[in-house]
């Protein structure tokens, strides 16, 4: 079944063209991965399924619903969570309240109820934290609960971002870059929690990622972006051999 | 060393997690009950002074703070509460326990038809926006006369409960202090709700914020109102206690002032804001003391006492910018893990790992 379809998005700024003509679709419960060289259009595509840019043309289907031209905050309610390339984190707030922040979609009390904090409140935001729990415990985030954002490795704060984006309970996880600054200790924790999340909370995942290993060992699907648009598109394996992908890469051949 | 071991989930949603703290606040309150058996007018009615700008900086730090819009009009909300109160229970005759909460209401409303043109704006712009509106509620104030008396202002007489006047500095002071007891409680729940972590998720980032589900332009608007009721309530406090309403009580100076506060206090938290607005009360009552100690060449000078503000705010910004409340956090640190302090434990370290937005 296909979960996200994406057809000929385009987008331009000013007369740049950061995508042009972008179609793929994503089958539910496999990792698939965008690949491309820098301004290739990547985190372009990102914002635009996100909502946060408008796109010029096309659309984009989650579930067969379009999503096109929906505000950016109504997204995450049909079920797509995201993590941003340089974390984009609550950064005075501790890492619980931080995560906390990924139910909030799922909140039924409104602000009156919270100001008197009445027992619906109570029983909502502690059926919040044992989810939150959950998720702590799904990434060994225990030892940083009550610490602020601010203060932590890199490492630790992309965690926290991606227990963030899976408070949400998402059905659709899109990855900005999640080994960009990370040692290649993490890096490894970080495959192999794409594929718990892919495996054991069946959730479907979207990557834009530049290292290589990481897309061939966790990605089913690849799609290469150059200058915005598809250069190639189907099993990881092909990919990484098509010679358009070897050209936009590595170069013309002398 | 002071450690605390939660069992429950229960423990985070406490209001006080140590029992200590239970104790340190009863003990504070039953201070604050028993101060005017020792105390004379001249103080109670300062502290009574404090209690009502405390209200008001706890919402402007639901906004500024929490919610990082700055406003720099909050004295026409306080102008709304007051003149609200002094509309409905002078000219009108109503009772004061409802023009009270109309008071708040009313500034609410007004908040509401700020912040929807004001979405837009952020940092400067805000902060000017909302100053033109300080200045157009100044000038209608002086204008409508039916209803805020003009330049002559309003006499406005304490309130009472059934045959008990709150006539008495004293009196009045324990309404004051309930009503910030009240208040507190209230923004405690904010910060532990939902709603809070949106305000301040807000803040930190907007596209985050927005990517989790957070309607921005409705977690702002709720900021507004939400502010803009407290300081309502406290301009209804206000007018009272000084049995009086006029123009001059509401100018920039006062926003300014309300700024301070919470600047000086401690951005973002409610004991800054208490601190923030009993210290700047106190620091202005301090400068009136201490007159005569200083040059007449200085003190005779317009705007002497804005000047000082000025200078505390700067040094704050720039030695303190946690404000008081961050000092009593490094203090309160320092007990905590006592043999294990060091000097340089909060020395700020200058990262230069910075996000890029996408505004």
């Amino acid at each position: 079944m296909v979960l996200l379809e994406i057809q000929d998005v385009e987008k331009q700024f000013g007369g740049l063209t950061a995508l042009s003509g972008v179609s793929l679709e994503v089958e539910k419960g496999e990792a698939h991965a965008i690949i491309g060289p820098n301004g290739a259009g990547k985190s372009t595509l990102f914002n635009c399924i996100n909502g946060i840019y408008p796109v010029d043309g096309g659309k984009i289907r989650f579930k067969g619903k379009e999503i096109t031209g929906l505000a950016p905050h109504k997204i995450p309610k049909l079920g797509i969570a995201r993590t941003f390339q340089n974390v984009e984190l609550f950064r005075n707030a501790t890492v619980l309240n931080n995560i906390l922040l990924g139910r909030y979609m799922h909140k039924r009390t409104h602000l009156l109820s919270e100001t008197l904090f009445l027992p619906s409140v109570k029983k909502q935001e502690l059926a919040a934290r044992r989810k939150v729990e959950e998720i702590v415990d799904f990434l060994d985030l225990q030892a940083y609960r009550e610490r602020i954002v601010a203060e932590l490795p890199f490492g630790i704060q992309k965690s926290v971002e991606l227990a963030r984006a899976l408070a949400l309970e998402p059905e659709l996880l899109l990855l900005d870059e999640p080994s960009s600054g990370l040692n290649p200790e993490e890096t490894q924790d970080f495959c192999f929690w794409i594929e718990d999340i892919k495996e054991e909370l069946g959730i479907t995942i979207l990557l834009v990622e530049h290292d290589m290993r990481v897309v061939t060992e966790v990605a089913e699907r690849t799609t290469a972006l150059d200058f915005g648009s598809v250069i190639a598109d189907g099993k990881t394996e092909e990919v990484r051999r098509h010679p358009e992908v070897i050209r936009a890469f590595l170069g013309e051949e002398g | 060393m002071r450690f605390k071991l939660k069992k429950t989930y229960m423990e985070d949603l406490k209001l006080f997690p140590y029992k200590a703290d239970m104790a340190w606040y009863g003990l504070l309150l039953m201070t604050l009950l028993l101060f005017p058996l020792v105390a004379g007018h001249y103080w109670i009615y300062n502290l009574t002074l404090a209690g009502i700008y405390c209200i008001v900086s706890l919402g402007l730090n639901i906004l500024t703070g929490s919610t990082g819009q700055i406003s720099l009009g909050h004295a026409a909300f306080f102008a709304i509460g007051a003149y609200a109160v002094g509309y409905l229970t002078t000219i009108l005759g109503w009772s004061y326990w409802i023009a009270l909460p109309l008071a708040g209401v009313a500034a609410a409303v007004s908040g509401l038809m700020v912040a929807v043109p004001a979405l837009r704006l952020s940092g400067l712009y805000l902060a000017i926006a909302t100053m033109g509106f300080g200045f157009i509620v100044e000038q209608v104030i002086v204008q409508w006369k039916g209803v805020t008396g003009g330049a002559n202002g309003l006499l406005i007489n304490r309130p009472s409960i059934g045959s008990w006047h709150l006539t008495s500095d004293n009196s009045y002071y324990y309404l004051v202090i309930a009503m910030v007891a009240i208040f507190v409680l209230l923004t405690k729940n904010l910060t532990r709700s939902p709603a809070g972590r949106a305000f301040v998720a807000v803040r930190d980032s907007e596209v985050a914020a927005q990517t989790m589900g957070v309607p921005l332009a409705r977690v702002k608007v709720q900021a507004f109102v939400v502010s803009a009721f407290y300081t309502g309530i406290a301009g209804g406090l206000f007018a009272p206690l000084i049995n009086f309403v006029g123009p001059d009580n509401f100018t920039i100076v006062e926003s300014i002032n309300f700024i301070v506060m919470i600047i000086v206090g401690g951005l973002g938290s409610v004991h800054g804001s208490i601190f923030g607005a009993v210290f700047i009360t106190l620091l202005s009552e301090f400068i009136r003391i201490s007159k005569d100690l200083i040059p007449a060449f200085l003190r005779e000078q317009v705007g002497f006492q804005t000047a000082v503000y000025g200078l505390v705010l700067m040094l704050f910004i720039l030695f303190e910018p946690m404000g008081i409340y961050g000092r009593w956090l490094k203090l309160k640190y320092l007990f905590q893990v006592f043999p294990l302090y060091r000097k340089d434990t909060f020395r700020r370290v200058r990262r230069f790992q910075r996000s890029e937005r996408t505004r």
